[in-house]
């Protein structure tokens, strides 16, 4: 198995979010993490979908969402012609003992302190997978209360955009 | 994206705005004015202020529906008062949701047209699913309509409430949730436009209470604009190119023929492309009659209940050139024993469909019709080139096998009535140009193996969804597109008794359907496998139709309705209660066909085996030609398999119907 990031442009109607992801629990389709939000056309909505799937499957997939009437376009980001991104918030343990250990963290991973309580800090940090996950590996030892991430969000590098096609269709 | 099969859409998507009246079927010229039509006639002046209800009926007759199934309730109730004026729509009171569905399922398959069904919120919406899925698995274009609770009760559980639209996402082709009046117009034009284009498949309208009530401008779109829908129906040329050169290369090539060369009519372009290349054909359950029956190279129904000859062509081919059918498991048996040495030209009009299953060596994406008439001009130009297949001796060795091992079967030998011959005699008596609608079981595969079917569209059954109950709602469905053909449904007692109530609808309604039950007092088919995987031990199949007791007597039941009932249980009766039943047309007839239980249905390959492994009676498999063998080993399967190693095997894959 093998991840794949799938930018997803979809008509922005009710109902979208629950047909792509009937359609993903139906077919079997295994998701990492999905993350929707609107575009710089009001119309369209973009969804990224991170998939866990082989190569003949992840041609099922995106044949599959193809065929949904409100989706306009399915385009596979690699990883080397994209800029991908997630959003981590964290609160970690620290006291006035460790505190300033935990901010030497934050600093280094180029994140950033939310919020500060007398026993915990929030911490903010954006980047690829990779990066949230080594940020968490030097957090854990001073605890991790609590953690929420966001799905994947990538956009193609380059001049190019993705709804160029499609706004010529539509 | 990078797509692996080299499927890749064709660039010319111009054509976003497609033109509404072509795309639905039927434009007839327009009949005595009516309230209705006259707010059509306004559209081009100026936008006529209507209820929603009334944008509805309007919107149903600009896309040319000529009937509705359906049953009101509350929530639909607004859409029920215009109905009954409108002189175009005709409405048909069904007595349960399903069997509207199917009626319209029947109607759409056996004309080509779109069929409507229409239910209230709720139950009536709910009720309606089984034939939404069936028409989904079989690509059949049918438009739901169905109430909804007003706008501002939807969430609050209120009473008749279920999220229709959320329930039917993954069997339908599209759906919607209309909460404005001035949507009613535009979402029907699209749902039409969806249903009939492209794959066909159901598309279900969900309407609020409030939006049928509130009044709004009228105005019939005259484009569709879908910016996320763009079916491909012209094939890529250079993928025409390439199956050629594979099909003149082969050596062993199958036309394997499924249900979409039916869906885009591309009937009479198949039969040019077989008589031009002479390659053997097999036709699927959703086939039948695409290509006739009598055709010399009709090698009959490939899959769990095909023919040998077809089978086994399939299983030796070098090339199998696929046009509209999916890799069903029905058909391939254990899918990576199926067809072991041949590439694949995979011809569809659903890309999706390409390299589900088996990976095609030439996809081609596209309507069946341009692809196989495109695919038979390269052909026909290669042969003026000089360049020809060459399929003689695989022509003589299938011709063979089909002469060798017809699809048969033994009489009882206490003399009583084997299915069988029945439902071989009604085909022979009611003729290629009666409709044939068959339930799900024993008695549908007989009809797919003894009616001679020579038309297409002829042939109507639930294939992909296996929906018991589908024969009787479907031929009445058949019998209101087509009035004047002959239609009989072939049923089982069993599915029969779940639909059996639309009998009641043909009879108010005048539609004179016939009706074959083919009554073995069980749910045959199960028992069936309970004969040959279970030891027979018949758990829960007797149903006491006619074995010991009747109940319910069919032939009182029948005339509880109105309908002529028969009965004939010796053979010598057959053919004079099949020619009483025809020429009775003022009512539906039904025949209690009462015949032998234990027959079954041959030739078998159990599920999840290879094809290799058919049997064309129990421990059976097909005696090969002994030169035959000793040169082909891997033909040969003469040695039948021990029941116990077969019934094994069938139980790990169990599949059942």
């Amino acid at each position: 198995m093998s991840k794949h990031t799938l930018s997803v442009l979809v008509e922005n109607k009710p109902g979208v979010l629950a047909r792509i992801a009937s359609l993903i629990a139906r077919r079997g389709f295994n998701i990492d993490s999905l993350a929707v939000g609107p575009t710089e056309v009001p119309t369209l909505s973009r969804m990224t979908v991170v998939v866990d799937v082989e190569e003949l499957p992840l041609e099922q997939v995106t044949k599959q969402l193809n065929k949904l009437v409100e989706v306009i376009k399915v385009v596979e980001l690699e990883d080397a012609a994209a800029v991908q991104r997630q959003i981590l918030l964290v609160k970690v343990r620290a006291d006035a003992a460790t505190r300033g250990q935990v901010l030497e963290m934050v600093q280094m991973f180029r994140a950033k302190v939310v919020d500060v309580a007398t026993d915990a800090l929030v911490i903010e940090a954006t980047g690829s997978t990779d990066k949230l996950r080594a940020l968490l590996e030097v957090l854990a030892p001073f605890g991790v209360k609590e953690l929420v991430q966001s799905g994947l969000v990538a956009i193609g590098r380059g001049g190019r955009s993705i709804s160029d096609r499609a706004l010529r269709t539509a | 994206m990078s797509d692996p099969s080299g499927v890749s859409a064709p660039e010319h998507r111009t054509e976003l705005e497609h033109d509404v009246s072509n795309s639905l079927g039927t434009q007839g010229p327009t009949p005595a004015p009516s309230p209705a039509d006259l707010a059509g006639r306004q559209r081009a002046k100026e936008p006529v202020e209507v209820t929603g209800a009334q944008a509805l009926v309007t919107s149903l007759e600009e896309s040319g529906v000529e009937v509705v199934f359906g049953i009101p309730g509350g929530a639909i109730l607004p859409a029920y008062d215009p109905l009954l004026d409108s002189v175009k729509v005709r409405h048909i009171l069904v007595r349960h949701e399903q069997g509207a569905g199917h009626a319209a399922e029947g109607y759409a398959t056996a004309t080509g047209r779109v069929g409507v069904c229409m239910a209230t919120s709720g139950p009536g919406a709910t009720n309606l699913v089984t034939a939404l899925a069936d028409a989904y698995m079989d690509s059949v274009p049918v438009v739901a309509i169905t109430g909804q609770v007003s706008s501002g009760l939807i969430g609050t559980d209120g009473f008749q409430e279920a999220d229709i639209r959320g329930i039917t996402f993954p069997i339908t082709k599209h759906n919607y949730l209309v909460t404005h009046a001035e949507d009613i117009a535009r979402t029907i034009a699209e749902a039409f436009h969806i249903a009939a284009t492209g794959r066909p498949g159901p598309v279900l309208v969900d309407i609020a209470k409030d939006a049928l009530q509130a009044t709004t401008r009228f105005t019939w779109p005259s484009k569709v604009d879908l910016p996320g829908y763009h079916p491909v129906s012209k094939p890529h040329h250079k993928q025409i190119r390439e199956a050629a050169k594979l099909i003149l290369a082969a050596e062993r090539p199958v036309v394997y023929v499924g249900g979409g060369v039916s869906k885009a009519r591309a009937s009479e372009e198949l039969r040019r492309f077989v008589d031009l290349t002479e390659i053997p054909v097999v036709t699927t359950l959703m086939a039948r009659g695409v290509l006739p029956d009598s055709h010399p190279l009709h090698l009959g129904m490939p899959g769990m209940h095909g023919s040998v000859a077809a089978v086994t062509a399939l299983q030796k081919s070098d090339l199998l050139v696929t046009f509209g059918a999916r890799f069903d498991d029905r058909v391939t048996g254990l899918l990576s024993s199926f067809a072991p040495e041949a590439k694949v030209i995979h011809a569809d009009i659903d890309p999706a469909e390409i390299g589900k299953n088996r990976v095609a060596d030439v996809p081609i994406v596209g309507d069946c019709k341009a692809v196989i008439a495109d695919l038979t001009d390269e052909l026909a130009s290669e042969r003026k080139a000089g360049h020809t297949g060459d399929y003689a001796a695989w022509r003589a060795t299938t011709g063979d096998w089909k002469r060798t091992f017809p699809v048969g079967y033994t009489a009882p030998a206490d003399g009583t009535l084997s299915p069988q011959y029945v439902i071989e005699r009604l085909g022979r008596i009611a003729g290629p140009e009666a409709v044939y609608v068959a339930g799900v079981g024993q008695h549908q595969m007989w009809a797919a193996q003894f009616v001679q079917y020579e038309r297409p569209n002829a042939w109507l059954n639930s294939g992909g969804l296996g929906t018991m109950g589908y024969a009787i709602p479907a031929a009445m469905g058949a019998k209101v597109g087509e009035p004047d053909r002959v239609v009989w449904a072939i049923d089982g007692d069993g599915c029969f008794q779940m639909t059996n109530q639309e009998l009641a609808t043909c009879v108010i309604n005048n539609i004179p359907i016939k009706v074959a039950i083919i009554n073995n007092s069980s749910l045959g088919m199960v028992r069936q496998w309970q004969t040959l995987f279970y030891n027979e031990r018949y758990s829960n199949t007797d149903l006491h139709t006619s074995v010991g007791m009747r109940v319910p007597d069919f032939v009182k039941l029948a005339d509880a309705y109105g309908c002529l009932g028969l009965r004939c249980e010796r053979p010598e009766d057959v053919d004079a209660t099949i020619r009483q039943a025809m020429e009775v047309n003022d009512r539906p007839v039904l025949i209690d066909f009462v015949v032998h239980r234990d027959a079954m249905v041959w030739p078998m390959v159990a599920a999840g085996v290879s094809n290799d492994d058919i049997k064309v009676a129990r421990n059976t498999a097909p005696q090969w030609d002994r030169e035959e063998r000793d040169e082909e080993d891997e033909i040969a399967v003469t040695e039948a398999r021990s029941d116990q190693e077969s019934a094994e095997r069938a139980n790990r894959a169990e599949e059942q119907r």
